[in-house]
């Protein structure tokens, strides 16, 4: 059976060349069900250990023995990529999970953030994460759990707060210019111009050499600053921070492209499958079934569902695209867009409405009501929980004298304020890292200034 | 590409089935829930209803999953979302909880809200509380009076009675003998007989017994039978912690009293008025009848709302200077859901007169859970002093 899956898999490959697509070379692993709840839970094969996990993990068992969760593939970007299958399942779903599988990687190998976080993170993903799980195994040995957790709470805790603008070993601020300025040459026009008589005098030195802020402007990526500025971390406190930091480089592409990514592997599943003449009938037949699981929209019977599906939507997207637009502009779109483009962009009101989607509006006793929107509303409504990497947006505003660190929550971009006892507890998190004072300014439920200290 | 099924083969064992990082990392949020709940230990007994399985050593406790705290948004009055299907704009998909005939069973849809329930042995909780705590352990309130006679082994003699032959030592005799006596030797005679000794010895008493009376006439409510229970219980389990044989009296009384067992005891319930005296009156005479208290370390407890009719005060005044003779340690426990008149009552103030006799007595008045904790340690720690006045 593998050898029969094997030459499947091999003739699906080429398959894949001939439609234009482009990827590095892929490592296929049979594995065993509980590996792969376990890679679904942590999100990489090796990643380090923290309690969280097990809760993630203990959720996920419980909604795999009621059979309300499948996991068919995982697949990582690199080079090569690593992409895993289930042993248990049948011939047809591991031939359909194949096809899907070689369209993330087309997608991995193309789209312009992933090839931007594959330049930055290294192309190595599962064996980097392999090495920090490692290194904090070492930690472990070498400072005890106790205070190894302590650091992951912290750091893991501000997992989303990271700002990919800069790069992954991103330099530290520019010391501060008073001297600088003084003896670094003069650009010629420059020189002339305070050459100029009245000129040179103009300027006023400061009385006092002005203390650079730090950080000179709110800086969004909290382990970064945290690791790069912390006043009393040790060594390898600052390396799990940038550890943890590295891997969320790597998860924010999953995250900002989901709906494309799961709907550009839907759509070639469903197209190689479909051109692959090689497939005996019945196969094909099955593996469709598999598929038509995988791409609906409503969970079990029911007709209506308060969350999209991404396998669905994106799905129907991609087939619109190419149907009406043809496969060089869709490929152009898988390259340049993310999940905010690519839903602005092309969910129009026609599909909108041929797929009944609409917005909704969940009371806080519990009531669910259908809500009158147009289709800006409905990007917002499905874009809305994809900004900032899902998570509120806090700021480091100022690094104190004293070594307070100052936190400031942007609550006018997010809408309201933060939940405050969870935010008191991420900051008695990392106070026991940060070991000085750590505020935090937000807004409560009326709209005042809420100041949390830890 | 390689496709491999089994990857025994190629790179050595598959390292993942050698162990699992889930279950590893279940094992350690469970590990600190135990830490959690053992902080917040007193205040979770006094809550949950623990004698309701007498037999088990063990208590039950509900524990959430811990939270792993994030950065959150405030939850707003409306949320916003998509969703998919045949949906006119004011449909209702799902009704309010605040509606008539809402789907009440059909809930589970606040996040965080998992619970499980988590097992811990008596024995542990109490070794924690006792650590946590600092609570002095119990000791007889005075050891000279308190000796039992007993006969216990030591060394060995060549006579003694058939019964007390010690085999080992005899063979061990044998042995030897033959091993000077070489290959004529007759396996076993006479000389290498060796039997126990006994001699007596003066010991310590460790037995220990318990009087628990509750006063059930109309006026204690299940309120207050809960919080008489949940005391007692933890006495009891503080007491055998220390004896190594705790025997119980349950006694039950209105205006009179009778004896019962342990798992009809808290069920009992009564109708009418009180009288202290006959639940006294009655432990006296089991005390009596069944434990010398040279051989017995006797404790009292009694509940009660603290009403008692005043005609009997004198009488329960002096059964209770009488038991106050025979015991270690006398306890009342006020248990009433009235938070004026704390200790104030009828019983209270017989029991404050005891005090000022100076007989070891203590009492604590009880009227919510949260009272419970201090009480038990208000009480070993003035058993404590006791010992050591």
């Amino acid at each position: 059976m593998p050898g029969k899956l094997q030459d499947y898999v091999a003739r699906i490959e080429d398959l894949a060349r001939e439609q234009g697509l482009r990827y590095h070379p892929i490592d296929f692993e049979l594995v065993p069900p509980s590996f792969m709840m376990e890679v679904a839970v942590y999100g990489l094969p090796v990643r380090m250990p923290h309690w969280s996990f097990g809760v993630r993990w203990i959720y996920q068992m419980v909604q795999h023995k009621m059979g309300h969760s499948r996991i068919f593939e995982v697949v990582f970007p690199g080079n090569p990529n690593r992409a895993y299958l289930v042993n248990s399942n049948s011939l047809e779903e591991n031939c359909l999970v194949t096809a899907h599988v070689l369209g993330h990687a087309d997608f991995s190998h193309n789209n312009a953030l992933f090839v931007r976080s594959q330049r930055e993170a290294g192309d190595h993903i599962v064996e980097q994460a392999a090495a920090h799980a490692q290194r904090i195994d070492a930690a472990i040995e070498a400072h005890g759990l106790r205070r190894v957790e302590a650091v992951l709470d912290a750091a893991l805790a501000l997992e989303q707060h990271i700002d990919v603008q800069y790069p992954v070993s991103r330099p530290d601020y520019p010391p501060p210019k008073k001297q600088a300025e003084e003896t670094a040459p003069k650009e010629p026009f420059q020189q002339r111009f305070l050459d100029l008589p009245g000129e040179g005098q103009a300027v006023p030195a400061p009385a006092l050499p002005q203390e650079a802020r730090i950080p000179p402007h709110p800086e969004a990526d909290l382990l970064w600053f945290i690791a790069r500025y912390g006043p009393a971390l040790e060594d390898w406190e600052r390396d799990i921070f940038l550890a943890v930091r590295e891997e969320s480089f790597y998860f924010l592409p999953v995250f900002n492209c989901q709906i494309m990514n799961e709907g550009w592997a839907s759509y070639w599943h469903a197209r190689l499958l479909r051109e692959a003449d090689f497939l005996p009938d019945e196969l094909y037949v099955n593996a469709m079934k598999t598929h038509s699981d995988v791409v609906r929209p409503y969970a079990g019977d029911s007709q209506i569902a308060l969350a999209i599906n991404p396998y669905h939507l994106g799905f129907n997207l991609w087939e619109r695209i190419i149907r009406d637009h043809g496969l060089e502009h869709a490929r152009r779109a898988m390259m340049e867009e993310d999940d905010f483009g690519f839903i602005r962009n092309y969910l129009t009101a026609d599909i909108a409405r041929e797929l009944d989607l609409f917005v909704y509006e969940a009371r806080w006793d519990g009531e669910v009501r259908v809500t009158e929107s147009n289709l800006h509303q409905l990007h917002e409504a499905i874009l809305a929980p994809k900004y900032n990497f899902g998570a509120p947006r806090v700021l480091v505003d100022d690094l104190r004298a004293d070594g307070t660190l100052v936190l400031r929550h942007d609550h006018a971009t997010d809408g309201r304020g933060l939940d405050p006892q969870r935010a008191q507890r991420v900051l008695e998190y990392v106070h026991r890292v940060w070991r000085r004072p750590v505020v935090l300014y937000t807004i409560d439920a009326h709209g005042e200034e809420e100041c949390l200290r830890a | 590409m390689s496709l491999s099924d089994t990857l025994a083969g190629e790179h050595g064992n598959r390292w993942y089935d050698l162990f699992s990082r889930g279950t590893r990392d279940w094992l350690r949020h469970n590990e600190k829930i135990r830490e959690a709940v053992q902080q917040a230990l007193p205040d979770l007994i006094a809550r949950s209803d623990v004698l309701s399985r007498p037999d088990n050593r063990t208590v039950q406790v509900p524990v959430r999953f811990m939270e792993h705290y994030r950065f959150r948004l405030l939850t707003p009055q409306q949320q916003q979302g998509a969703g998919q299907g045949k949906a006119e704009p004011g449909d209702v998909l799902r009704p309010g909880r605040g509606q008539i005939g809402g789907s009440g069973g059909a809930g589970g849809n606040d996040d965080g809200g998992v619970s499980f329930v988590m097992e811990f042995r008596v024995d542990d909780i109490l070794d924690w509380l006792w650590e946590e705590l600092q609570l002095p352990n119990l000791k007889p309130r005075d050891a000279a009076s308190l000796d039992d006679e007993d006969y216990v082994r030591e060394g060995w003699d060549r006579k003694g009675a058939r019964s007390r032959l010690a085999r080992r030592r005899t063979l061990k005799e044998a042995v030897k003998r033959r091993a000077v006596q070489g290959r004529a030797a007759l396996p076993i005679v006479n000389e290498d007989l060796r039997f126990r000794q006994l001699v007596r010895r003066q010991q310590p008493s460790t037995n220990a017994v318990v009087f628990f009376l509750l006063d059930v006439s109309s006026s204690m409510d299940e309120q207050c039978r809960r919080l008489a229970k949940t005391f007692f219980f933890w006495v009891l389990q503080g007491i055998r912690r220390q004896f190594a044989r705790v025997e119980t009296v349950f006694i039950a009384h209105t205006v009179s009293a009778w004896e019962f067992h342990e798992e009809e005891f808290f069920q009992v319930r009564g109708e009418g008025g009180t009288q202290s005296s006959t639940a006294f009156q009655k432990a006296l005479e089991v005390a009596a009848e069944r434990y010398d208290p040279s051989r017995y370390n006797s404790y009292l407890f009694y509940a009660s709302d603290g009403d008692n009719f005043m005609e009997d005060r004198h009488r329960a005044r002096a059964l209770l200077e009488e038991l106050a003779t025979r015991m270690n340690f006398l306890g009342y426990a006020e248990v009433s859901s009235r938070h004026h008149q704390r200790l104030n009552t009828e019983v209270g103030v017989l029991f404050r007169r005891l005090a000022e006799l100076g007989a070891p007595c203590g009492s604590y008045a009880i009227s919510s859970e949260a009272d419970i904790w201090p009480a038990i340690r208000a009480f070993f720690t003035e058993q404590a002093d006791e010992v050591e006045s």
